[in-house]
């Protein structure tokens, strides 16, 4: 067949060219430009190279907050994968309950992140707080705004009561997805409980909870809002996790060069920890289907 | 191995039920002999699943007691029951190898590694899957699962009864008839108690002793492939059993005669007054077709299967079928059909009647 040859045909992928264009390119171009330059205002730029680059990779400041990253993104990841996973097999399987579970289990999921902050923010509080006012009551110091441990864990607590439920719901998905032949067949065979879960229940889940790891990861990794509300990235700069940083230096600084050379190192960090997540699960994928 | 005694069992899935029709499997009573293979024959939702999930205590019946030689077992755990099932669609371990998943079950209940080692091996051989013993049993075709399956349940030499749920759905046709020869020389090896689900009838009489030909929640029949084919007790087992079923038709029967619209059609055995639906049942292979006496017919289509010819006609506006032989010429004046008297059987209300012998 002879192909016909009309050159108009690519006004038709021009929407798209457009639309990426303005959604993605130009403004990771903007970063690229800032993180090459320098400024000392009046609009006017200065060529630097890789500078701003190499002072960011020697910046003890960048790598204290990347740091804390990865722990606040590993603490999160080792209570919410497994609590999920429990909480998802002790739901009811069917019927009236599992229906008011999923649906209360749903709703913080519903709260926008600012909101989740402030609740937290409040909550917290020593005066006004429920939590804190009760703590203090009952003789345990805590203090979210001077004490680094208390700040930790009011962040972490407030993460995992926002999102173990998708945690959740994503393992129930999967548990639903197991016929009843195999725990049937586990019960004849005489398997215990933990033989049931190790070897059934948790291969039938390890699809999903992957996707479970890969959202969590990436969503910790990038989290801003519900810290900021609650420590502003306090006390001292012990809870200033990435994106916290990256706004000081960016906003309250104005260090535009340095604050863009960090946002794309950040960017290619995240790019290259979903890469190898999702080679690992096209693998197990190919695996599956032998 | 077991005696299984089935007292006044019937079971409902909802759980006040009182009219009959609420019940998936009515009340039966029944033993199963110890070391004896059954085939559970019936179409799908007569409840032989229900039967078999209430034997293996996966289900606890509504009513009624079940006993394993004279203990009654009732309301025990599947575990305590010791019993092996196979079910539909295969159950494999994914993550184990074929050898730990054939293992499995011996681990569990804790047998000495090298009893483990030397069982596993052996029902390996005998499912045809050595090669592949410490192959991972994820990546397996459904046949190969199912195979692995079928050694799971039979790898526990100790169970009381091995029960299969429709185990060769899946199967390939000529592996269907391998391992149901394997299971039937295993049988014959180790005498365990069998009952086999399924609704294929060549898979039910080649595998059983005795075929339990379940229909509407209801036992209807219990006998050997023979008896089930002469004297089929209700006229279900009759359609079920046979390929074609057998042809049932309304008649009045005195004495030794049944009168179809009028005409008269010869009975082996004498009858009383019958009072319900009265119909004579006759298998399509006692029926021949004619040119000069007996009923009339209408011949729509003649089917050669190869064996014997199926001929498809109407009698009074019913269907009738006919078993012909392969070389039996059937000509355009072939229009009446004659029965069998001794293969002629009567049925009341969809229930075999047995006559007295004619004088």
């Amino acid at each position: 067949m002879n192909k016909t040859v009309n050159q108009k045909a690519w006004l038709l992928v021009l929407p798209v060219l457009v639309l990426v264009a303005f959604s993605a390119v130009i403004p990771i171009m903007t970063v690229v430009n800032y993180s090459v330059q320098d400024t000392f205002g009046n609009n006017q730029f200065f060529w630097t190279g890789l500078e701003w680059f190499e002072t960011m990779l020697h910046s003890e400041r960048m790598w204290d907050a990347l740091g804390r990253q990865l722990m606040f993104s590993a603490i999160i990841l080792m209570i919410q994968i497994p609590l999920g996973v429990f909480v998802a097999l002790n739901m009811p399987k069917s019927g009236f309950w599992s229906s008011f579970c999923l649906v209360m289990m749903s709703l913080p999921l519903l709260i926008p992140w600012n909101v989740v902050g402030t609740i937290w923010q409040i909550f917290g509080r020593v005066d006004i707080g429920l939590l804190g006012y009760t703590l203090d009551a009952i003789g345990i110091e805590y203090n979210y705004t001077q004490n680094v441990f208390a700040a930790w864990v009011t962040i972490i607590v407030m993460d995992v009561w926002h999102w173990t439920s998708l945690v959740a719901l994503l393992a129930f998905a999967g548990l639903k997805s197991i016929p009843d032949a195999y725990y049937q067949a586990a019960k004849i065979d005489q398997a215990s409980r933990w033989a049931v879960f190790r070897y059934i229940e948790l291969p039938k889940m390890m699809g999903v909870l992957m996707i479970a790891i890969l959202l969590r990861f990436m969503d910790s990794f990038m989290i801003y809002t519900e810290p900021f509300v609650v420590t502003g990235g306090g006390p001292g700069n012990s809870t200033t996790l990435l994106s916290i940083d990256l706004v000081k230096m960016a906003l309250g600084q104005f260090d535009l060069g340095p604050a863009a050379a960090f946002s794309l190192m950040y960017y290619l960090v995240i790019l290259l920890i979903s890469w190898v997540f999702y080679t690992v699960m096209v693998n197990m994928d190919k695996k599956e289907g032998k | 191995m077991a005696k299984i005694t089935l007292d006044n069992l019937a079971h409902s899935y909802y759980p006040n039920a009182t009219k009959e029709d609420d019940f998936a499997l009515k009340e039966l009573n029944h033993v199963w002999a110890d070391g004896e293979a059954y085939a559970l024959l019936g179409s799908s939702g007569c409840g032989k699943s229900t039967l078999l999930n209430i034997i293996s205590g996966l289900l606890h019946p509504s009513q009624g007691r079940i006993l394993f030689d004279d203990v009654d077992v009732t309301q025990a755990s599947t575990a305590d029951r010791n019993i092996a099932q196979v079910f539909q669609f295969p159950v494999v371990y994914d993550t184990m190898t074929v050898r730990a998943n054939l293992a499995f079950p011996l681990k569990n209940r804790g047998a000495s590694a090298q009893y483990i080692a030397d069982r596993v091996q052996q029902i390996g051989a005998m499912i045809g899957m050595e090669a592949e013993l410490d192959k991972r049993a994820r990546g397996l075709t459904a046949d190969a699962k199912q195979k692995i399956s079928l050694g799971r349940g039979m790898v526990r030499e100790d169970v009381n009864a091995l029960l299969f749920d429709e185990p060769l759905t899946v199967i390939d046709p000529h592996m269907k008839w391998e391992l149901r020869t394997q299971l039937k020389s295993l049988h014959h090896e180790f005498g365990h108690t069998m009952i086999y689900v399924t609704h294929d009838q060549t898979e039910a009489l080649t595998f059983a002793d005795k075929v339990v030909v379940m229909y509407d929640g209801r036992v209807v029949q219990i006998g050997t492939p023979e008896q089930l084919f002469n004297k089929p007790e209700h006229t279900f087992v009759g359609y079920f059993i046979g390929s074609p079923g057998m042809n049932v038709i309304p008649a009045e029967v005195s004495g030794n005669t049944a009168t179809v619209r009028g005409l008269t059609v010869g009975l082996g055995e004498s009858f009383g007054v019958l009072d319900g639906k009265v119909e004579i049942g006759i298998r399509p292979e006692f029926v021949t077709l004619t040119e000069g006496e007996g009923l009339p017919v209408k011949v729509r289509r003649v089917e050669d299967v190869g064996r014997h010819k199926i001929i498809r006609a109407e009698l009074f506006g019913e269907d009738i079928n006919i078993v012909a032989g392969e070389d039996q010429p059937i000509s355009a004046d072939m229009n009446r059909v004659t029965f069998d008297p001794d293969r002629v059987n009567v049925y009341v209300n969809d229930w075999l009647k047995e006559g007295e012998a004619a004088q």
